[in-house]
């Protein structure tokens, strides 16, 4: 006899209680502490505090660390935390020409003013696995330079634009707004669509921007400029009357410098697209460059060419991977109640279709 | 748990969505935009409701949460547990002693009252979204009426198949003016929106929050001579014998053994007691 499933409240506890000791392993292997994931998994670090819109490396390692190295998971857990966290105040926008860089590189000028300084990157490294990693992490030290950087880094698009050869950007004091206080509406500004993409999915972003470089919508970018490096964060105290710097954070920031043949409103120049993120993520911040240059269309006078890069809403809508994730996976709730009344709709059109065929079999 | 505040959300927060649940109710059938919050459940698993919830209910509030038509359902438990924790609000799995009911997928069958709530958790506010993408373009089409397309759609499911082959989600008009998904519920449960009690619609990812005062009336779309028809199996529940409830079909064993049961767990089970009541 059929007795109506009931327990799921204890089935949800052991569960939880099950997914607990998955995450530990086998407890003879020692505990992975949140520092050493901060400190040994930086990327993983970065891209949860890029696209959970929070910067705090050590609450993303805690994060990542519950979610089993899930970054999604870790994402959605520090969005999740964010959402409770009071607004104190909005910081004076950073000023990335006065980055501490570790790295800033550019593809259009050999050599420019404040140097190309190539950091800590993978770029030029033979993807051999290292063994002896897999033995000890003992590197040795790395050597210091024998002087610092240059303390000017102009950006290259000011030098461009020195000569006039290079799109302006309308200079406005006007408040961003934002998206995880406001509903999304359609259009939206460029400003909201860079906020949209910093926090956007890093494959998402990647899939779009490659797609361009492919012949949809293509924009015909250069790396004008990468930088990475650490910014101070300036507020504004309304008890002191002034503003004080609270803290740094690193951001990468790279400008795209787009090649233009003109159009119907604009001369032939080069134009821009923008990437920033928090953290350190290359891919994410050209890719985000070269989306947003391919969503300027409208504005620069160019062709709707039908490309999904260029089309607002369907990258604005689909770029979020919590909300993506979230859509996806409720698929695997129960749908008991829409599956039955599909089951006897599908039952009475083919008792119809099949009664329509005897008569017709009946009448030959 | 004293380190969030009343039902998770801090109160500018549940200023926000009231004043949209306001605005819904002001415009029966209109999806309002609201700044939808991270919540720290899923989208998809009802953070629309969630929130709507969240920002109606008051401590001497009675919550009952269904999914399916059931109180025992994980995502239920999952629920009304986050309200427990985070309200501290009694909780009931009566129909009729619930003062906030928050649902997925179905209406209860007990007839609701004027001093109750209902809340719809939604995954897609949009009813023309399958037949028009964007939705800057089906904006458009709701401020002009323009609702041409929906018929175009339901005239074309009679041509090719003799019926509307629409069955859960199914189109509604509200007081002659804004198509609305009812949400996923059945058709079935369609007819119950004209009801006493005020009925709340939140889609969280979607940042829609839509509302139906008491009493709106609200017409299933449907032509003339095809009219809209709502169904349920051709069965009475094999627990409690009811005749007029949904029901969900279990199978039993794997040699094609079935049997009905109402999908409703509260309205089931109290017509069980009293079947046994009675006999005793």
């Amino acid at each position: 006899m059929y007795v109506a499933v009931k327990g799921g409240e204890k089935a949800i506890d052991n569960a939880h209680a099950w997914l607990a000791e998955d995450r530990r392993g086998d407890p003879s292997i020692d505990v992975l502490s949140v520092a050493q994931i901060r400190e040994q998994l930086s990327f993983a670090v970065n891209r949860v505090m890029a696209e959970g819109s929070l910067y705090d490396p050590q609450l993303a390692a805690l994060a990542i660390k519950q979610a089993r190295g899930d970054l999604i998971e870790a994402i959605f857990l520090l969005r999740a935390y964010r959402t409770t966290l009071p607004r104190f105040g909005t910081s004076h926008p950073i000023e990335t020409e006065k980055m501490s860089c570790i790295r800033r590189i550019s593809a259009t000028f050999k050599d420019a003013p404040g140097g190309q300084v190539l950091g800590p990157t993978f770029d030029y490294t033979h993807r051999l696995l290292d063994f002896k990693l897999a033995a000890d992490g003992d590197i040795e030290e790395a050597e210091l330079a024998s002087k610092p950087l240059d303390e000017a880094v102009p950006h290259i698009t000011d030098i461009l634009n020195a000569e006039g050869l290079i799109q302006q950007e309308p200079n406005t004091d006007s408040e961003p707004g934002d998206l995880t206080r406001e509903p999304l509406e359609l259009p939206a500004n460029r400003a909201l669509r860079l906020q949209s993409l910093a926090r956007g999915d890093e494959g998402f972003v990647l899939g779009m921007a490659y797609s361009t470089q492919r012949g949809y919508a293509r924009n015909h970018a250069f790396v004008g400029e990468l930088r990475i490096g650490d910014v101070t964060v300036e507020l504004d105290i309304p008890e002191l009357g002034f503003s004080i710097e609270i803290g740094e954070v690193e951001v990468t920031e790279c400008e795209t410098v787009n090649q233009f043949q003109g159009s119907k409103t604009e001369p032939p120049q080069f134009t821009r697209g923008y990437g920033l993120v928090l953290g350190q993520s290359e891919r994410k911040s050209i890719s985000m460059a070269l989306v947003d240059r391919a969503l300027r269309w409208k504005e620069l006078g160019e062709d709707n060419l039908g490309a999904p890069a260029q089309d607002e809403e369907f990258v604005l809508y689909h770029c979020d991977n919590i909300q993506a994730t979230g859509f996806l996976e409720h698929i695997k709730l129960p749908h008991y109640v829409d599956f039955q009344s599909e089951l006897e709709l599908i039952r009475k059109l083919r008792r119809e279709a099949q009664s329509h065929l005897q008569t017709q079999e009946a009448a030959e | 748990m004293s380190e969030y505040n009343f039902a998770y959300l801090d109160e500018q927060t549940k200023r926000m969505i009231r004043r949209s649940i306001l605005k819904g109710l002001a415009i029966p059938g209109y999806q309002v935009p609201f700044a939808s919050r991270e919540m720290p459940m899923p989208y998809g698993w009802g953070t629309g409701g969630v929130q709507v919830s969240a920002a109606t209910l008051t401590p001497d509030d009675t919550l009952k949460v269904i999914d399916q038509g059931a109180d025992d359902t994980t995502n239920a438990i999952s629920i009304r547990k986050f309200f427990q924790k985070t309200a501290g609000v009694n909780v009931t799995e009566k129909t009729a002693e619930a003062s906030l009911i928050q649902t997925r997928h179905r209406i209860p069958e007990v007839t609701l009252r004027e001093d109750q709530i209902l809340v719809y958790q939604v995954p897609i506010p949009e009813p023309l979204r399958f037949l028009e993408p964007s939705e800057v373009e089906t904006r458009k089409m709701h401020a002009l009426e323009e609702y041409g397309l929906m018929h175009v759609k339901l005239y074309e499911d009679i041509s090719k198949h003799g019926a509307i082959a629409t069955s859960y989600a199914y189109p509604v008009r509200v007081e002659g003016r804004y198509v609305m998904d009812p949400s996923p519920i059945p058709k079935f449960d369609n007819p119950k929106m004209e009801m006493a009690a005020v009925q709340l619609f939140g889609a969280g990812r979607e940042q829609r929050i839509y509302a139906l005062p008491p009493y709106t009336e609200v017409i299933s779309l449907d032509f003339e001579d095809y009219p809209f028809e709502a169904s349920k199996a051709d069965h009475a529940c094999d627990l409690c014998g009811a005749e007029n409830s949904y029901l969900d079909e279990v199978i039993i064993d794997d040699q094609g053994g079935r049997i009905f049961v109402c999908s409703d767990t509260d309205f089931c089970t109290s017509r069980q007691d009293q079947t046994k009541e009675e006999a005793a």
